[in-house]
């Protein structure tokens, strides 16, 4: 029978069917953080229960540690020393793989993870965080779960999960110039809402997802979450193979053969149904830019800001004036030219080594806007190896940005350090929440390129047009 | 875990859509390596009056009476989405929250609930609108009941609707179950099934 990509990964890691579409499934790789692994670490040791194949599973400090050069375990999240301390003491008498501060690999869990060689094709990875879907960039079905969830996967190596529907979403035409990934997934969140994707696993396709690099397709994934989906994933290919060879924990010879010969047959059959199929037409896609207070609040950077009387659905007209008294901003003014306070680069959806590159493409021999507080936070201690490599800090800071050690940073507050309060600020990051980088910080979502573009106007910018 | 059977309790309303974690617990609350503490600052931008604070908005349902009773909520469509965390679970529980109606709700967040005793209840998105219009219109009648052996909600004015819920996810409720010990029964599958996924996959097994 034809099968989906989804459903032969599906059924490759299937241990027991137990009823009404939930099956018990294999878990391949658990990854943590210290924000939500260490209580699931402390609540499995607390029940004096062990980690199953610790060599599997995998743990970062990302979420609460500083960013500031010459940082330590102090961070100015109140009481985050002690998330860092627990997790490092639980993650090492358990005996999983920890990326500790100091370690040139750490870094935020999703960058990491396709770097280090933990996420490959066809591998089931769960990480209590919601976007772990990232890494359905590589062709593994990854997804993100609670911390109760996370004792069950390290204890048992599987988790109770409800078979998911399928999506297939088509990506047709050519990218125009000036637009990323990051512009595709907000493109059809915003067409198809935030709750578009719900019960579904996506797949990604069509001639625009194959021609993106690696790294972009893991942006695109990255956001599958914000589309309410539970799981997204693009088939492996050639690129995908090339990309992960040689990483550490990815297979070697004489194993890689039969690696590459397995993956390969990782992808959807020509006749398989998927139970929705949607298309967006790339070529129609501007640089995007979100509006309000849920990442559906988007536009293209050319257009208007929207009039919620132009909504018929009473629940989103409502929201949409909530997010309007929140952002600040009036229906019928030009998105392009609103002032900002602060831009931001960094996160897990933008934060690898090409995103800094198409930032720094746009900040060579400019500068940030005076007035404007800039900051860059790579995704890893080796993406900043590798930036540094090439220069590229100093075009960041040549243009008046701040480079800092790699973290979550600001993509959320913890209640530590904020953007402050109402304060503008454009952001390469995935969620633009109430409240989400501050206390009344308003955030607009938009590709690194957007984002650095902004930063010189000292306004929401379009790329396409600086001169 | 606590088992979850049935329940009449006050229903608080909440209709708006895309309530996300963040929202039911900001961050900056989630302060210590605990699962305890928490319901203190459960929707605290709202449920306060300064970002931190503790002043009491009188504006937000759950600080009016009888919603200070609550032990049910009614939400709009996808309640829980966002952040995977699941201090919002917790945090809910602790302050009462036993179940959660909405016409839909964020995936992680579902399971979160299920594992800590928190019954989720899918309904179409009037029938649950009706539920608060009802419950807004005359707060002495405000009660809901759900009764997860039936699986249906009967509505204050005593219309009754049926629900559907995954057969496992009930058992645990159903039963306040561990659901480690659950899988337990499986371990000899497990070790079948790692033996032979070890020849046909060994990079996995570093
Ligand atoms: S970078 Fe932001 S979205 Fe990504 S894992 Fe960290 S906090 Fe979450």
């Amino acid at each position: 029978m034809s099968q989906t990509v989804i459903e032969k990964i599906w059924d490759e890691h299937q241990i027991a069917d137990l009823g009404d579409g939930t099956c018990l499934i294999y878990i391949d790789r658990v990854f943590l953080h210290e924000r939500t692994g260490s209580v699931a670490l402390k609540s499995l040791e607390a029940a004096g229960r062990s980690v199953r194949n610790p060599e599997q599973a995998f743990c970062t400090m990302d979420h609460i540690v500083d960013t500031f050069p010459g940082r330590t375990d102090d961070t100015r999240m109140p009481g985050g020393t002690a998330f860092i301390q627990t997790t490092r003491e639980a993650a090492l008498a358990a005996g999983i793989n920890l990326f500790d501060l100091g370690d040139q690999r750490q870094g935020i869990a999703h960058i990491i993870s396709p770097e280090q060689g933990i996420a490959l094709p066809g591998t089931t990875l769960v990480c209590p965080d919601s976007h772990t879907g990232t890494l359905g960039g590589l062709g593994a079905l990854a997804w993100g779960i609670g911390s109760t969830e996370a004792e069950h996967a390290l204890a048992t190596k599987t988790l109770v999960v409800k078979k998911p529907k399928t999506m297939r979403v088509n990506f047709t035409g050519q990218l125009p110039q000036g637009v990323s990934a990051k512009d595709m997934i907000l493109r059809l969140i915003g067409e198809h809402t935030a709750a578009g994707g719900v019960g579904y696993a996506i797949e990604f396709a069509g001639e625009a997802v194959c021609k993106l690099s690696i790294e972009a397709r893991l942006t695109l994934c990255n956001m599958t979450v914000e589309f309410g989906a539970w799981s997204g994933l693009v088939t492996p290919d050639h690129k995908t193979f090339e990309y992960i060879k040689g990483r550490p924990y990815a297979p070697d010879e004489p194993l890689w053969e039969q690696a590459v010969e397995y993956w390969q047959r990782l992808s959807s059959d020509p006749d398989a149904v998927f139970d929705k199929e949607i298309t967006i037409d790339c070529a129609a896609i501007v640089p995007q830019i979100t509006w309000g207070t849920s990442p559906m609040h988007e536009t293209g950077i050319d257009r208007l800001v929207p009039d919620p009387i132009d909504e018929t659905d009473e629940h989103k007209r409502s929201a949409m004036e909530r997010a309007l008294e929140y952002m600040a901003i009036e229906s019928g003014t030009p998105l392009a030219g609103i002032p900002i306070d602060a831009a931001f680069i960094g996160s897990c959806t933008n934060s690898r080594l090409s995103d800094l590159r198409a930032a720094a493409e746009i900040l060579k021999g400019r500068k940030v806007a005076e007035g404007v507080k800039a900051i860059c936070v790579p995704g890893s201690g080796l993406v900043k190896q590798a930036a540094e490599a090439e220069g590229i800090d100093k075009v960041f800071m040549d243009a008046g940005f701040e480079w800092r050690e790699p973290g979550c940073s600001m993509c959320f507050f913890a209640g530590g350090e904020s953007f402050g309060h109402e304060e503008r600020v454009i952001s390469s990051t995935n969620r633009n929440f109430e409240n989400r980088q501050g206390p009344r910080t308003r955030t607009h979502l938009a590709s690194p390129a957007t984002v650095a573009a902004s930063a010189i106007k000292g306004c929401l910018a379009d790329v396409r047009k600086l001169d | 875990m606590e088992k979850f059977i049935e329940l009449e309790a006050i229903a608080a309303p909440l209709m708006r859509i895309n309530i996300d974690t963040d929202v039911i617990i900001p961050s900056r609350e989630m302060k210590r390596v605990s699962k305890e503490g928490l319901s203190d600052g459960m929707f605290a931008n709202w449920r306060y009056t300064e970002p931190g604070g503790r002043e009491e908005n009188p504006e937000f349902v759950l600080n009016q009476e009888p919603y200070r009773q609550a032990k049910i909520l009614l939400a709009g469509d996808n309640f829980g989405c966002g952040s995977s965390r699941e201090h919002a679970v917790w945090a809910l529980a602790e302050w009462g929250i036993r179940c959660i109606i909405a016409p839909g709700f964020g995936n992680i967040f579902h399971g979160n609930c299920v594992r800590n005793g928190i019954l989720p209840v899918i309904l179409p998105e009037d029938t649950v609108s009706d539920l608060a219009r009802q419950v807004e219109e005359d707060p002495a009648k405000n009660t809901i009941k759900v009764d997860l052996i039936t699986c249906t909600v009967a509505a204050p004015d005593q219309t009754t609707n049926s629900f559907e819920i995954a057969p496992a996810d009930r058992e645990m409720l159903l039963e306040g179950l561990d659901a480690i010990a659950v899988t337990r029964r499986y371990d000899d599958e497990i070790l079948a099934f790692q033996g032979r996924d070890r020849l046909k996959r060994p990079w996995i097994y570093l």
